[in-house]
């Protein structure tokens, strides 16, 4: 897939947030890139710009406090921060989809699911009565809905949560996007149905060709979804490179911890560990590498200035001053 | 479910024999509401002295039956209501809708001008308005409009601001939907339930000062059997023909009392449905009327579960 060109590049991504306490840099010269079919996972704590990232691509920053300050968005060669609002509607209807977090409240209660999935598939394929029927049923059985007839007629109360979040797929990919954004999407679901869902996610989206960016912060989705991986720590990616060699070989001193983290099932009775200290108020970042203050490994030099992207291995990048030096 | 104990029987059945009355008022009057007879005037209802079953409720000082006249006069303090309301409501909810999807400047201004519709002097104004048109019923109608919608504005821009939050109307602008589209098809649904309860709760107000002009001598004019106009035409006979008042007076009452109890229970068993957009809908549906008494004892267990419900 590399020598193709890739269908999504993110140059230098900039979403910062205008507050009373300051500027807070959300989203801090973020960059990278996804091919058709690939899953990219964004892993990181919660406020590490996993999500403004998301909202970002598709410009939902909720104004006027936050901006997309710079960078580009290239979606099959065209910058997306370019756009008019209507031209960017355009785009996010026939190229980008999202499926967020809580399939509670991704659905309208107060209409049917058959007319929620039956408005998106009008829209993008100009379909009426027996067609648009035919094509509403063919998506919600895709994604493995029972009884598709009778659960046309039926309101989201009526369905479980993983039912719902089925269903939101299922609207999200009925329009054949090029792109999928999800947004944790399996964190409101109980664990043997996050599998069940993802594998199916997986199924569709290997016979659609669709690029799917996967934010989770958890590493056991990543091992078995994603192709590759970016580390988010203080709205910048620290480390991204193939799911294997990240797990293989982390590089960068946060990947390694938040690796450690993990319990390990060979290990019986053991403490779980915990990173210390605390996420760095973005409005109020050190000159340095973000992450230096709670680094195990830290030099003299990581609080003077920040590391730049250092190749690792082919495909596999760290933002650390020792990433060259780390065991490969 | 289902708790039929809860349905406020007695509002349904004033409410309802209040809209068969005024339907089918030319059947059950048993008089021309506005046909005066001096030779009939000031009769008292029936069981006083000189009352008569010709005149169950007696008669005014021109001689017309007071409770033709009721009959007649529920159609309009129906229809007043029902128009009124159905005009506010429909220019109050779109303004609303658009204040709080938009938010921003256009809010802004809209949230002010609503601020200076909710502090107008209500009988003053509606005074000075009937005062220098005619006084009709179309202008009483507008009048009492005009003072109504910001009180639809009002709470359908705070509801919007709730639903507009939740997520498939994020994810609707993904699929590259309109304002107008979201607004109309993934908003106002959901505020439905609330539109609802807001316009019933108005129904007695507007009955109200639908009364309060016609007694003024501004509202519907005389001589239209309306209740408030009656009430007024028998002020001077207090003291000797105390049913003239009274009755419509009543009528008024027994009306505003079963529209309000009715808006009062639609309001608690619509708006934990409009809650449900959440997942809270379990937490909501817990506390009923029945298990009031152990929902105290548990308040800090339920306060926290909503909590880290939302």
């Amino acid at each position: 897939m590399p020598d193709a060109s890739p269908l999504l590049v993110v140059e230098d991504l900039r979403t910062h947030f205008f507050t009373r306490r300051g500027v807070i840099r959300a989203v801090d010269g973020v960059s990278f890139t996804l091919h058709a079919g690939e899953t990219l996972a964004l892993v990181g704590e919660s406020g590490s710009g996993k999500s403004v990232t998301c909202l970002s691509l598709v410009r939902l920053v909720p104004e006027p406090a936050g901006r997309i300050v710079g960078g580009k968005v290239l979606l099959g060669g065209e910058d997306l921060l370019q756009k008019s609002p209507a031209e960017m509607r355009r785009v996010r209807g026939k190229q980008i989809a999202m499926v967020l977090q809580d399939p509670m409240t991704s659905l309208n209660p107060s209409l049917t699911i058959g007319t929620q999935v039956g408005e998106v598939v009008r829209l993008h394929q100009r379909l009426r009565g027996r067609a648009l029927r035919e094509r509403v049923l063919e998506s919600l059985r895709r994604l493995r809905i029972s009884a598709a007839e009778t659960r046309l007629g039926q309101y989201p109360h009526q369905f479980s949560g993983g039912m719902r979040q089925r269903v939101s797929s299922a609207i999200a990919l009925s329009c054949a996007p090029r792109l999928l954004i999800a947004d944790e999407p399996t964190t409101s679901l109980d664990v043997t149905i996050q599998a069940q869902y993802l594998d199916l996610l997986k199924e569709v989206q290997a016979s659609a060709g669709v690029a799917v960016i996967l934010v989770t912060h958890d590493f056991g989705i990543v091992a078995a979804n994603a192709d590759r991986v970016a580390v988010m720590y203080a709205g910048r990616i620290v480390e991204m490179g193939t799911t294997l060699q990240v797990f293989n070989a982390p590089a960068h001193p946060y990947t390694r911890a938040l690796l450690r983290c993990l319990p390990d099932p060979a290990l019986k009775r053991q403490q779980l560990v915990e990173i210390g200290g605390q996420p760095p108020d973005l409005a109020q970042l050190p000159p340095g590498c973000p992450f230096a203050p709670r680094c195990p490994e830290r030099q003299p030099h990581c609080d003077q200035a920040v590391p730049p992207s250092v190749r690792v291995e082919n495909g596999h990048v760290a933002s650390c001053w020792l990433a060259s030096a780390a065991p490969a | 479910m289902a708790r039929r104990r809860d349905v406020p029987w007695f509002a349904s059945a004033v409410l309802g024999a209040l809209v068969l009355t005024a339907v089918l008022a030319p059947f059950l009057a048993p008089h021309d509401p506005t046909a005066g007879d001096i030779t009939t005037k000031l009769i008292p209802p029936v069981w006083m002295e000189r009352g008569s079953w010709d005149h169950p409720l007696g008669t005014d000082r021109f001689g017309r039956d007071v409770l033709s006249r009721i009959i007649y006069g529920s159609r309009i303090s129906l229809l007043v209501s029902l128009i009124a309301i159905g005009v506010a409501g429909t220019f109050g909810t779109t303004l609303g809708l658009i204040s709080g999807y938009r938010g921003g400047l256009t809010d802004a201004v809209l949230m002010r001008l609503t601020d200076i519709g909710l502090s107008m002097p209500t009988i003053l104004i509606a005074v000075v308005m009937v005062a220098v048109s005619e006084p009709s019923f179309r202008n009483v109608v507008l009048v009492i409009a005009l003072l109504l919608w910001p009180r639809f504005t009002r709470q359908i821009r705070g509801e919007t601001l709730a639903v507009k939050e939740q997520d498939f109307v994020a994810l609707a602008v993904v699929a590259g939907r309109s304002s107008a589209w979201i607004i109309s098809r993934h908003i106002f649904p959901n505020v439905v339930p609330t539109l609802l309860v807001i316009s019933t709760l108005q129904v007695g107000y507007v009955i109200l000062l639908e009364g309060t002009l016609s007694f003024l001598g501004v509202g519907v004019p005389p001589p239209n059997p309306a209740w408030g106009l009656m009430i007024a035409d028998g002020r001077g006979f207090l003291a000797t023909a105390w049913w003239i008042s009274l009755f419509p007076g009543l009528a008024m009452v027994l009306t505003v009392l079963a529209v309000n109890l009715m808006g009062d229970w639609l309001r608690d068993h619509l708006d934990p449905k409009l809650r449900q957009l959440g997942s809270r809908a379990t937490v909501l549906e817990a506390p009923t009327s029945a298990t009031l008494g152990t929902a105290v004892e548990e308040a800090p267990i339920r306060a926290g579960a909503g909590g880290s419900g939302g």
